[in-house]
């Protein structure tokens, strides 16, 4: 038989355990891209089924329903509409949770209608023990007019089974299981009449959702068949009482649930986080334990990967023949790398956490519980998880706004999340607490260092939520609200879910900020080594003649030389043009050069300081932190990272909006230039003033 | 003064009689919030908002605004 691709679709209900199934069919073998022009997620998985077959398996958006609200459910719809799209299906798999069967097969009524052949998932099988729950597989089968895979993905269960249905699709009716153009008969025959080539139930999605449809123009449709705003959500209405009523007839023979022996676990651990003192306590004591341990376990590696980098940089100096290359690779391209690498312990932590807090449950009594406080400051309950996520990197935290239905409770959280202390801070937060605040404890157990750190984040919170505040009294928007939460059951985490998880968002973190760190140390360092002028290029000489009456031992006199260098290079001189407006914030030069190249990407901050030091010290087996700790200034002798600096610059770090993506991100999402200017605009003159009068204070 | 799912006390079960259309998301609608329908007040949040419902067996928090639109039937416990 010969080889034969078959594109599958997996659509369904957030919560049912979807990503787990896709996890199961594909393994690691799986792309995460966007689709087009948007920043919707791609989930792509590959697998290899029996007779020779390979499937595409696409892993959409979970959605409610065809009726869409947000970006992500119009994927859902547009790729489904679109019988040309290379991702087409041929077959849709609908994966559904036994526990919430009836609300789950809403869906797979609509995309029956859409004539797609659709083999349908009952998930979470092993819980229907636990539940009374007994079903009747064959008449469900008969009624819904599928094929029924039984499948358990947290414990593997059923794949092989579903693997069998996916191969022998073409047995699958293409039939719908009712037909919904009863809710008004006259209107659907009119719309079939004018336009016979088509899907009714398409032709009805074009005229309800705002999507992009390519074989029709959708205003031809819209102008014969328009309807109010009102009467089209009247007959949305009726179309959805009429598919619940066809489910509920379809369910009351096939499904069967003894309520004695379901037990209540839900309602006890409910009644616990969502209490009016332990919800609260419980809330602050995971963020507490999520900060202290990001902190105290990640320098471990980080210490590690920090002294390899610098090690390998000092034996490509010394082992390979020196010349611009060898010094590229030792002081631009290796520590440029390392700056990067350094992340991936932390960021790995933070995604852990919040993956596990998502998968669990947890993550929408959080939501639940906190919508009231966070309403106050013109936020919404949705937006702790940006906010959360945000701790990780405010890219995936703006995305997440994306299921705030109000539109000015989402701009707010748009607009403030940026402040919450993203992963790119930690890097230069950890290594300045190190510098500038003791290693000691308070109380006999609280780690100052570690307590520094937390209060940044306190910083970042506290300020997101002022602002969100400020702006909600300043914003004059249109106010619709509404708000609907699911509060899903509460699950175990999955192990490998997580772990996919955490591999992927570590790696597009990476691969992403790779590139520019990467760029940026490479560039840094061609405009550290290179200068015009005499200054520069006679640096050598100057040094001698300076130094003419006084004995230098052959290293102090190589350092001269190369500071010498340093300061009359292409950045030196950018950096010293930018000194005075930064030495009342108790910033020189370098730290000058360390801040213009991290207005594109924070993180850089580190990396930049490194290239820095390195190509200004001829001594290359220090690490990062040691030779920004030996910094002094030329005249006063004071040590560069002092106690005040060191505060003004991570203030200036908390505030200053020094990230190009995130911009973009904000443009895409807000689409409009008007509010990241805003951002930057205010975050940046904010930043400049708080780091100013710390410093003014401090020194 | 007609009962709404706002003037629900934690663990009573009505049914769903009426609500204006224009006002109800097409999302609760299609998580069961739909006439004829039963819905149980599960929890409430701690500063007696959101409402956290089940509702025709699903799961879902609501904001009081919204709560105080849904005209409900309450169920009375006979023994």
């Amino acid at each position: 038989m010969m080889h034969q691709n078959i594109n599958v679709a997996l659509i369904g209900n957030p919560n049912v355990g979807k990503t787990s199934v896709f996890n199961q069919l594909t393994g690691l073998n799986q792309q995460v891209g966007n689709y087009p022009g948007i920043t919707v997620e791609k989930k792509i998985g590959f697998c290899k089924l029996p007779n020779n077959i390979k499937a595409n398996i696409l892993d959409l958006p979970g959605t409610y329903s065809l009726n869409a609200s947000s970006m992500d459910e119009s994927v859902v719809i547009e790729l489904l509409l679109n019988k040309n799209d290379k991702l087409y299906p041929d077959v849709a798999v609908v994966v559904t949770d036994v526990e919430n069967l009836k609300r789950n097969l809403l869906l797979y009524t609509q995309i029956k209608d859409l004539e797609i052949p659709t083999i349908l998932v009952i998930n979470m099988a092993d819980r229907m023990e636990s539940k009374g729950i007994t079903l009747d597989i064959p008449y469900l089968e008969e009624k819904l007019k599928t094929k029924i895979a039984l499948v358990s993905s947290r414990k593997g269960h059923g794949i092989e089974a579903l693997k069998d249905l996916i191969v022998s699709y073409k047995t699958i009716t293409h039939e719908p299981c009712l037909n919904s153009s009863v809710i008004d008969p006259e209107y659907f025959k009119n719309l079939q009449e004018a336009f016979p080539q088509q899907l009714v139930y398409k032709l009805w999605l074009v005229i309800t959702q705002d999507v992009n449809f390519s074989n029709l123009d959708r205003n031809e449709i819209r102008s014969a068949f328009t309807k109010s705003h009102s009467e089209l959500k009247r007959l949305q209405q009726k179309e959805t009482i009429k598919r619940y009523q066809f489910i509920n007839d379809v369910l009351k023979a096939g499904l069967k649930i003894d309520v004695s022996t379901a037990t209540d676990f839900r309602a006890k651990l409910d009644n616990v986080l969502t209490h009016k003192f332990w919800g609260y306590f419980i809330f602050l004591a995971i963020l507490f334990v999520i900060f202290q341990s990001i902190f105290s376990w990640s320098t471990i590696p980080m210490d590690f990967i920090d002294g390899t980098f610098a090690a390998l940089s000092s034996w490509a100096a010394e082992e390979l023949p020196s010349g611009i290359l060898t010094d590229l690779l030792s002081q631009g391209i290796i520590p440029g790398i390392g700056g990067v690498i350094i992340f991936i312990p932390q960021i790995a932590f933070l995604f852990l956490f919040i993956s596990i807090l998502e998968e669990s449950g947890y993550m929408s009594r959080v939501v639940f519980l906190m919508d009231k406080i966070m309403r106050r400051f013109g936020l919404s309950g949705k937006s702790v998880v940006p906010l959360i996520s945000g701790t990780a990197c405010a890219i995936p935290a703006i995305m997440a706004t994306r299921n705030i239905e109000n539109w000015k409770e989402r701009l707010i959280t748009i607009l403030v999340t940026p402040f919450t202390t993203c992963s790119a801070r930690l890097p230069v937060y950890a290594i300045i607490i190190a510098l500038v605040i003791p290693n000691e404890r308070v109380f006999g157990v609280l780690n100052m260092q570690g307590l520094s750190l937390m209060l940044l984040y306190l910083l970042g919170f506290g300020t997101a939520i002022l602002s969100a505040y400020i702006l909600n009294k300043i914003l004059k928007l249109e106010n619709k609200t509404y708000f609907v939460v699911e509060m899903p059951s509460y699950k175990l985490p999955l192990f490998k879910n997580v772990g996919i998880n955490v591999v992927e968002k570590t790696k597009a973190f990476v691969v992403g900020a790779g590139k520019i760190i990467l760029a940026i140390s490479i560039i840094l360092w061609f405009l550290a080594s290179y200068g015009p002028g005499k200054d520069f290029n006679e640096a050598e000489t100057i040094v001698k003649e300076r130094f003419a009456n006084t004995t230098l031992d052959e290293t102090q006199f190589e350092n001269e030389i190369a500071s010498q260098k340093l300061e009359n290079s292409y950045i030196g001189l950018m950096g010293r043009a930018i000194e005075p407006a930064i030495k009342p914030l108790g910033y020189d030069w370098k730290i000058g050069i360390a801040i213009i190249s991290s207005f594109a990407a924070r993180e850089v901050f580190v990396g930049t300081l490194a290239t820095i030091y390195s190509v200004g010290n001829s001594d290359n087996e220090d690490t990062i932190k040691n030779k920004m700790a030996a910094e002094v200034h030329p005249e006063t002798g004071e040590k560069v990272f002092n106690f005040a600096s060191g505060i003004s610059l991570m203030l200036f770090y908390a505030f200053a909006m020094q990230c190009a993506s995130t911009l973009a991100i904000t443009k895409k999402e807000t689409n409009s230039w008007k509010w990241p200017v805003m951002q930057l605009v205010f975050m940046s003159i904010f930043a400049y003033l708080t780091a100013l009068i710390a410093y003014q204070i401090l020194k | 003064m007609r009962t709404t799912i706002h003037s629900l006390k934690k663990s009573e079960k009505a049914i769903i009689k009426d609500f204006d259309i224009d006002i109800i998301p097409l999302k609760l609608l299609e998580m069961g919030c739909l006439p004829g329908n039963t819905v149980e007040l599960l929890q409430i949040a701690p500063f007696g908002d959101p409402l956290y419902l089940d509702v025709n067996g699903s799961h879902v928090a609501i904001r009081v605004e919204t709560a105080k639109e849904i005209e409900v039937e309450l169920i009375k416990i006979t023994l």
